[in-house]
């Protein structure tokens, strides 16, 4: 096989902190990882909550505002409804042999990603990095995230 | 030294062996030079061994997960006894097809 003369990077922001945003930005790293890509990871705004050692077991799905819950929004609304979607989900996830997202973001951290924390968020959430899992790597400015993103291709969820 | 070429098993545009069943321990040393990994340690084998025997279970390769939970090599070793990206790696050098799943 062929070696690249510069190798192939991806870069991606994670914003989001529900359960079903949590998974794709895994899921690209690792595959990333798992065909000699480098990938970077960068949790920001509600993003750091997949990160944050009290919430990562914790993320839910929320049915309100997600048009692909095929209900109308207002059941969405009801009691109970955001941890059945969530439980829902947890089960299907296990069956493809996806790992919940700790296990997940140890597993694309050993694989050699990068996993970074916002430097704004953090301090916006007086989030110190004793709060966030031991995978991450450090607290970074969104400068320093350019830095490191330089000549990759760049993924905002 | 056997070339890649060399060998009597067909390979697909990307490398990878077009008929499992056809392949061999000597195949896999010559496919790992070529993936520039020489010599297979036991830790190697430890792997292959794994992927070849789930694969004649389910006839299908496992995936990198299931390999770094049950064959006894974690996923930071795994990285490092097949660097620049393990899933292919493993499975062309097991004789398998290209991976298709997304873990």
């Amino acid at each position: 096989m062929q070696e690249q003369e510069k190798p192939r990077k991806l870069a991606i922001i994670c914003s989001k902190g529900s359960l079903d945003m949590a998974y794709p930005g895994l899921v690209l790293a690792n595959a990333a990882r798992m065909m000699g890509i480098e990938a970077d990871l960068f949790f920001t705004f509600w993003g750091l909550d997949i990160i944050t050692k009290k919430k990562v077991d914790k993320l839910q799905v929320t049915p309100v505002g997600n048009p692909a819950m095929h209900m109308p929004q207002m059941v969405g609304i009801l009691p109970g409804m955001s941890s059945l979607a969530t439980t829902m989900m947890m089960k299907e996830i296990e069956k493809l042999d996806i790992p919940p997202v700790h296990e997940f973001l140890t597993m694309v951290h050993d694989a050699g990603a990068g996993i970074y924390a916002c430097r704004m968020a953090a301090d916006m959430m007086h989030v110190s990095k004793e709060d966030l899992v031991d995978e991450v790597d450090d607290i970074i400015g969104a400068m320093e995230f350019l830095e490191k993103a330089e000549g990759a291709q760049l993924l905002f969820i | 030294m056997t070339a890649v070429l060399d060998l009597p098993v067909k390979f697909d545009a990307e490398g990878f062996m077009t008929d499992p069943n056809a392949w061999t321990p000597e195949i896999a040393e010559v496919l790992a030079r070529d993936e520039g990994i020489d010599p297979l340690t036991e830790r190697h084998w430890a792997v292959i061994r794994f992927v070849r025997a789930e694969f004649a279970a389910s006839g299908q390769s496992p995936t990198l997960r299931t390999i770094t939970k049950k064959s006894g090599v974690e996923t930071k070793e795994l990285y490092e006894l097949f660097p620049k990206g393990p899933a292919k790696k493993v499975a062309r050098i097991a004789g398998l097809g290209k991976p298709k799943g997304c873990i």
